[in-house]
């Protein structure tokens, strides 16, 4: 692949595939359905345990 | 089970054996190289692969323990707790060594003995701080965090010592390499071919240990924590092999070339330099901040939509910044822009990164008067914003055509490692000591106080003559006299400096100081006998300290 193939690709697909990806990202952030999910998910290292009360 | 040999040790103790054992072989084979400090590097690994091989014999011979299986591995962690706290100390000492070496170059230097040279000692603090202290930091945290995060006990059985002390045995390589003057000469990336080889093995099989232990983890969700975590041992796994595609001159020699040269060289060694400290010494301790803070202040971290936001922001613009260290060079100009735009973008997720951190104390802040660990973390946060805002600022091209080469580019660094990425992992670290050695609190946290303001005060020492001598070499270098003649010789910019190295080196001491501070505070409290479960943060400091009499 050429140096002009290659900036030519990166220039357009690669930047719709970021672009889309990120945003996919973003929309997972802040998709309703996920709020009670994360909401438990942001307790996780508050649920003190001891070393033993773990399953192998 | 079927995962036994994954998870516990066994097998993966032979295959660790047989890697020891290979590896001996083939070191001795350089062992007898002309080039002195190349054998001394081949003789140093035999002997460390020797040791390594009888501690692992030793494994074996020693009868299991039953019912270790149902703990986290917690031993892992305490090593690292303990190599971060010497490599500190020591990468520190380092630092203000050289940096008495700028203010006096007589001190400490011997023409006759080549290892106290400047040259051999700066690597040797860089590398030091950031890969030896910052390293081991990330390493323990993230075998803590994860396991607690997912609910597992860490994957691997023997491996996760395999990354603890193959991780050891990189640093004293890199660092004795220095000193004997055997470095490649990329920025951050100074050791030589074989010890990067080495390290790439360890790093895999770090990646490896924290894989396997989320694939078994008993909570649904991956907490975002372990997302910094990944992306940390991921990436670094990346730059480190692509910034370090080398050709040995001979399998005998340190000496390697690059794959890569000019313009395209130059831009491999900064897309690595500043991910480097995207991902090594941002995206980590960012792991850190996102575990250690909530737990401290028992809140929820404020906004985990935010998180995953600052997550993915990060990851997806980081990469592209590195071209802001080359402005003005042969690096085409679209490549120098593309740099500064995307650092300027950055600014945005560092600060949301920052306001999550910061907003989960959020109607606790009361805590921030009683509890000085809390306090540690949260004013890292505040110097994470406080250098994600001023680099920035100097990767416009304007901005850096003042501020590249000086000084200010090292007080923006220092404002980084020592303010945040320093003050995060003390504060982690005070939380670890007392949670391992199952204490009841730390020895003192009036100590705690004491390390808190001296490094705080010699931070500002540090950063705000930093800023000065740098600005005052960028205005020097360009001023022009009435005939077209530059006014300054580049010794009398030299000589202009004197004073504010006096008082960085002051701002360093004072830094060191709190971290011997520290050192003693955590050495007391692993070796008092409290009793388990309660946190430091329950008590005011009154209280505290009053009970540490």
């Amino acid at each position: 692949m050429s140096y002009a193939e290659a900036s030519h690709l990166a220039q357009t697909w690669g930047l719709v595939l970021l672009a889309v990806l990120f945003v996919g990202a973003v929309i997972y952030a802040l998709w309703p359905g996920n709020r009670d999910k994360f909401k438990r998910a942001a307790e996780t290292p508050l649920k003190d345990e001891d070393d033993d009360d773990r399953q192998a | 089970m079927a995962a036994r040999g994954l998870t516990e040790t066994g097998d993966e103790a032979l295959v660790i054996l047989a890697i020891l054992i290979a590896g001996m072989f083939l070191v001795l084979f350089g062992a007898g190289s002309v080039e002195g400090p190349f054998a001394t590097q081949m003789w140093t690994m035999f002997v460390a692969f020797l040791l390594g091989a009888a501690g692992i014999v030793g494994q074996l011979a020693r009868a299991p323990q039953s019912g270790k299986l149902s703990r986290y591995e917690n031993g892992v962690v305490k090593a690292g707790v303990v190599a971060s706290m010497f490599w500190g100390v020591a990468g520190l000492l380092v630092g203000l060594i050289i940096a008495l070496q700028l203010a006096f170059p007589n001190l400490f230097y011997f023409p006759e003995a080549g290892w106290t040279n400047f040259g051999r000692l700066r690597p040797l603090h860089t590398s030091a701080v950031i890969f030896a202290f910052g390293g081991n930091v990330l390493i323990a945290t993230s075998f803590y965090v994860v396991q607690r995060t997912c609910r597992a006990r860490l994957a691997g059985g023997l491996w996760p010592w395999f990354v603890f002390w193959g991780y050891q045995l990189f640093i004293v390589l890199a660092g004795t390499g220095y000193l004997m003057g055997i470095t490649q000469s990329r920025e951050y990336a100074e050791p030589p071919w074989y010890t990067d080889l080495w390290l790439t093995l360890v790093w895999v099989v770090y990646l490896l240990v924290f894989l396997g232990t989320i694939w078994k983890r008993q909570e649904k969700h991956i907490y975002v924590a372990n997302w910094f975590y990944l992306a940390f041992i991921v990436t670094i796994a990346m730059l480190h092999i692509v910034n370090n595609l080398a050709i040995p001159v001979t399998l005998t020699s340190s000496f390697s070339y690059s794959l890569f040269a000019g313009v395209q060289d130059a831009l491999t060694q900064w897309w690595y330099g500043h991910n480097a400290v995207g991902f090594f010494l941002t995206a980590g301790f960012l792991a850190i901040m996102y575990y250690f803070i909530p737990k401290q202040a028992d809140r929820p971290v404020y906004s985990y939509r935010l998180s995953i936001i600052h997550f993915w922001a990060l990851i997806f613009l980081y990469i592209w910044a590195g071209p802001h260290h080359l402005h003005y060079t042969a690096l085409p100009q679209w490549a120098q822009t593309l740099g500064a735009t995307f650092s300027i973008m950055l600014w945005m997720p560092s600060w949301g990164g920052m306001i999550n951190g910061l907003m989960t104390l959020s109607g606790a802040w009361d805590k921030l008067r009683t509890d000085p660990v809390l306090r540690m973390l949260v004013v890292s946060v505040a110097f994470y914003g406080m250098s994600t805002f001023e680099g920035p600022v100097m990767s416009i091209r304007a901005v850096n055509s003042l501020s590249h080469y000086t000084d200010w580019t090292i007080g923006h660094v220092h404002s980084g490692a020592l303010g945040w990425v320093g003050f995060v992992s003390f504060g982690a670290l005070y939380c670890l000591v007392p949670w391992l050695w199952k204490k009841q609190r730390l020895y003192s946290n009036a100590l705690v106080e004491w390390h808190f303001w001296l490094a705080t005060i010699g931070i500002v020492l540090y950063i705000t003559s930093m800023w000065v001598a740098g600005v005052m070499q960028g205005l020097m270098w360009r001023a022009y006299n009435d005939f077209g003649f530059l006014e300054y010789s580049f010794v009398e910019s030299v000589e202009a400096m004197h004073p504010y190295y006096i008082i960085r080196a002051l701002g360093g001491g004072l830094y060191l100081l709190g971290a011997l501070v520290m050192a003693y505070n955590l050495w007391r409290t692993a070796r008092a006998d409290a009793p388990a479960h309660e946190r430091a943060g329950d008590h005011p400091v009154a209280a505290a300290s009053a009970a540490a009499e």
